[in-house]
């Protein structure tokens, strides 16, 4: 599996927080692809069982797993490494892990909160930092980020989790100028409503699209290097009107 | 045990428990036609103890090593993708040299350029010398290179005497004919798979100029480009045919010989002069404008099958006007064509291949028409074709048989790449179905089946069972032993 073929070369990616919602579908599609990819997610059970399903069907890409809190950030270097070592090189990292608590609009949870920033963005950027001092050395790689259309501006519903979203694609517009001249491509993704288990505890939802669907998506806009993607594109407007709205309207709306 | 360690850690979903690399050492390792490149942790020691102290550090992290030097291996030879690269060019210097019978001592990472440029002026030659002055002795002898005099010198091990060798159980042993020969005739020529040269002791060849006499002839094709070989076996020093892989029908295997000879005693009139160092570089410019470090530049846009077919077609008949002639030609200029300009810059970023089969000289001329026809008709006729003549080599990784070898380099890009794999599975059934033989620093194709087809079981089991002894925990790997043998 470790056998480099130099012309016939193998595509590798790691998935942060794989073992359901977007994160399973891209370890799916990715391996459907022909992709070797390593999984990794902190349930044990469902990791396996998504990885032993793949394996199963997958003709020739094939599925690493690992358990992996991402906030025990102290491995993170090694693990990276052994992973890496593992799959034989790395062409691809997404990190999709993520967490939204139930916040009530009158509610200031620090523990809540403190999650979120520990898993959304510390945790992205424990792994992403990796990622890029390893890519800028190899002068070639693919970065995905997994963010939200939520971190565009500040509401009224969960301000910790629009700003972990905000810090994560400021962090990515970041190592998007740092890297881009090394020949890395860091592709922020922000989606809009996805059927999964994060769904639960939104009001309103509108234009939900299946997780499939967005790993397709996403799939497709790390291949064709794109920098920033809406899925789907439409919320692109949204976000363009969103952004415009002045504050002394914003401030009394709800959402 | 290495590699049960990964297994395990896969099945099991393991905690890692092996600390991390510096990532400071972390670097892009290529192989030399850039078709392939992999990541690597390059350390680059100067002494022995410095190799060791890798060897620990490979150890401790539960990391394998790949030795590299020149870089100069066409494949992935010299490659060991996410492990350790320990690169021996800082281990270069010359240890001993007796100018009165030729006899040297040097450390693995010294150049052929340094060892030349060194012996040239007390009258003597590198007896094997590759296309290019950039490969190091270290190199040469695990890959035991051949040169343009391969039917009547042999190869790189012929000329080598002995060699202290560091094994990765950290024992250093010295190696001759007489003293510890399994290992001696396994090492030279075992890509680097055994252990780690630390000083190699050579004979070099005694010249009495620095001149040689060449004579340039031209063939309509194979057939006669061989009877032409055959015929000057014993009155050549040197021998070597570039072909045009563009011409068909009956021009198929047209070349453009070059033969060479050493000037006798006493036939240069000015050897002191001619046996200088800046007698025999390349020109720095190219009728003094153009510096010769940018023109592969000028070369880029022709280096495809419309361009190239033009190329060797102008290439032959030039060759052909001019007609057989004689001309005196210092010796670096030449074996090192390589380092004429930058070859492996104009195939851009898909790089190139080169495969290179040795074919025993009964079967050579059928198998070399047919291994050209079918490239024209697959769509890939090759845009470099050398021809040499080889003797068979004593090694247990043999690869020179008494017959030639034919280098073909293939232009790799990103649509190409399947159809370039498919062509050489063919080219491989045409090789064994001939008795032919695979050089692995031009390799980057070959698959175990085809490797164990050619080399034969007996003697991969051999030397399995010599690199069990040598390295137990089966430290040292590259790209290429993982691929071809693990």
């Amino acid at each position: 599996m470790n056998v480099e073929r130099p012309l016939e070369p193998k595509q590798r990616a790691i998935i942060v927080g794989a073992s359901s919602g977007i994160g399973a579908a891209l370890v799916r599609h990715l391996a459907w692809q022909g992709y070797l990819v390593a999984a990794l997610a902190r349930r044990e059970a469902k990791l396996q069982e998504l990885g032993e399903q793949v394996n199963r069907a997958a003709a020739d890409g094939r599925v690493l797993t690992y358990t992996h809190n991402v906030t025990d950030y102290q491995i993170i270097p090694s693990l990276f490494q052994t992973i890496v070592r593992d799959l034989g090189g790395l062409d691809l990292i997404i990190y999709v892990a993520g967490v939204q608590p139930r916040v009530a609009l009158n509610e200031y949870d620090f523990e809540k909160d403190q999650q979120m920033i520990n898993v959304n963005i510390l945790g992205a950027i424990a792994w992403l930092n990796q990622a890029a001092l390893r890519f800028e050395r190899a002068g070639m790689g693919n970065i995905v980020g997994v963010s939200s259309i939520a971190g565009d501006r500040g509401r009224v519903g969960s301000p910790v989790y629009n700003s972990s979203k905000a810090a994560f694609s400021t962090y990515l517009e970041a190592l998007r100028n740092r890297l881009t001249r090394h020949g890395v491509t860091v592709t922020t993704i922000k989606p809009g409503f996805v059927d999964t288990v994060l769904l639960e505890n939104a009001p309103k939802t509108f234009w939900v699209i299946s997780a499939e669907e967005a790993a397709e998506r996403i799939v497709k806009a790390a291949r064709q290097k794109k920098q920033t993607v809406y899925i789907p594109a439409r919320w692109r407007l949204v976000s363009l009107i969103i952004h415009h709205i002045p504050s002394f309207i914003f401030r009394r709306l709800s959402f | 045990m290495f590699n049960e360690q990964i297994n395990e850690a896969i099945d099991n979903c393991e905690e890692p428990t092996l600390p991390a690399l510096p990532n400071e050492r972390l670097e892009q390792v290529q192989a030399w036609g850039r078709a392939s490149s992999s990541v690597g942790y390059v350390f680059r020691p100067t002494t022995v103890a410095g190799v060791r102290h890798v060897f620990e550090v490979a150890q401790e992290n539960g990391r394998s090593i790949g030795f590299r030097a020149g870089g100069n291996s066409y494949g992935d030879a010299a490659m060991n993708a996410e492990n350790i690269v320990l690169d021996m060019r800082r281990l270069n210097r010359i240890l001993e040299w007796q100018p009165e019978n030729g006899r040297i001592t040097v450390e693995p990472g010294v150049t052929l350029q340094q060892l030349w440029e060194y012996i040239l002026g007390d009258g003597w030659w590198i007896p094997i010398a590759t296309g290019t002055m950039k490969t190091t002795v270290g190199g040469c002898a695990a890959m035991n290179t051949h040169g343009k005099n391969g039917w009547n010198m042999g190869v790189f091990g012929d000329h080598i005497l002995a060699f202290d060798f560091l094994l990765p159980t950290g024992e250093l042993i010295s190696c001759s004919r007489e003293h510890n020969e399994e290992i001696f005739q396994a090492a030279i020529g075992g890509f680097g798979m055994l252990g780690c040269f630390t000083s190699v002791t050579m004979q070099m060849k005694r010249i009495y100029s620095g001149l040689l006499n060449v004579e340039a002839v031209t063939k309509p094709n194979l057939a006669e480009t061989m009877a032409y070989f055959d015929s000057h076996l014993s009155d050549s020093d040197y021998l070597v045919a570039w072909g045009d892989a563009f011409a068909r029908g009956k021009s198929l295997g047209r070349t453009e010989i070059h033969r060479a000879n050493y000037l006798r005693p006493g036939e240069d009139p000015h050897p002191s002069q001619t046996l200088r160092v800046d007698r025999q570089h390349l020109p720095e410019d190219i009728m003094g404008i153009l510096p010769r470090s940018i023109i592969w530049r000028f070369q880029r846009p022709f280096w495809n099958n419309f361009g190239m077919r033009y190329v060797n077609l102008v290439k032959f008949h030039t060759a052909q006007f001019k007609g057989q002639h004689s001309y005196q030609q210092p010796h670096a200029l030449f074996h090192f064509l390589l380092d004429y300009f930058d070859w492996n810059k104009p195939f851009g970023t898909g790089g190139l291949i080169q495969y290179q089969p040795f074919i025993p000289k009964e079967n050579a001329l059928a198998a070399f028409n047919e291994i050209l026809r079918l490239c024209q008709k697959r769509g890939f006729p090759n845009f470099l074709t050398v021809l040499k003549r080889h003797r068979p080599d004593p090694f247990l990784i043999s690869y020179c048989v008494d017959g030639y070898s034919l280098a073909m380099d293939f232009r790799i890009t990103g649509r190409n790449r399947q159809r370039i794999v498919a062509l050489t599975r063919e080219l491989d059934e045409i090789v064994l179905a001939a008795n032919g033989r695979f050089y692995f620093a031009k390799d980057s194709t070959l698959r175990p089946e085809i490797v164990r087809a050619s080399l034969g079981q007996e003697r991969i089991d051999e030397f399995i069972a010599l690199k069990q002894r040598c390295d137990p925990e089966g430290l040292i790997q590259t790209n290429l032993w993982r691929r071809l043998f693990a």
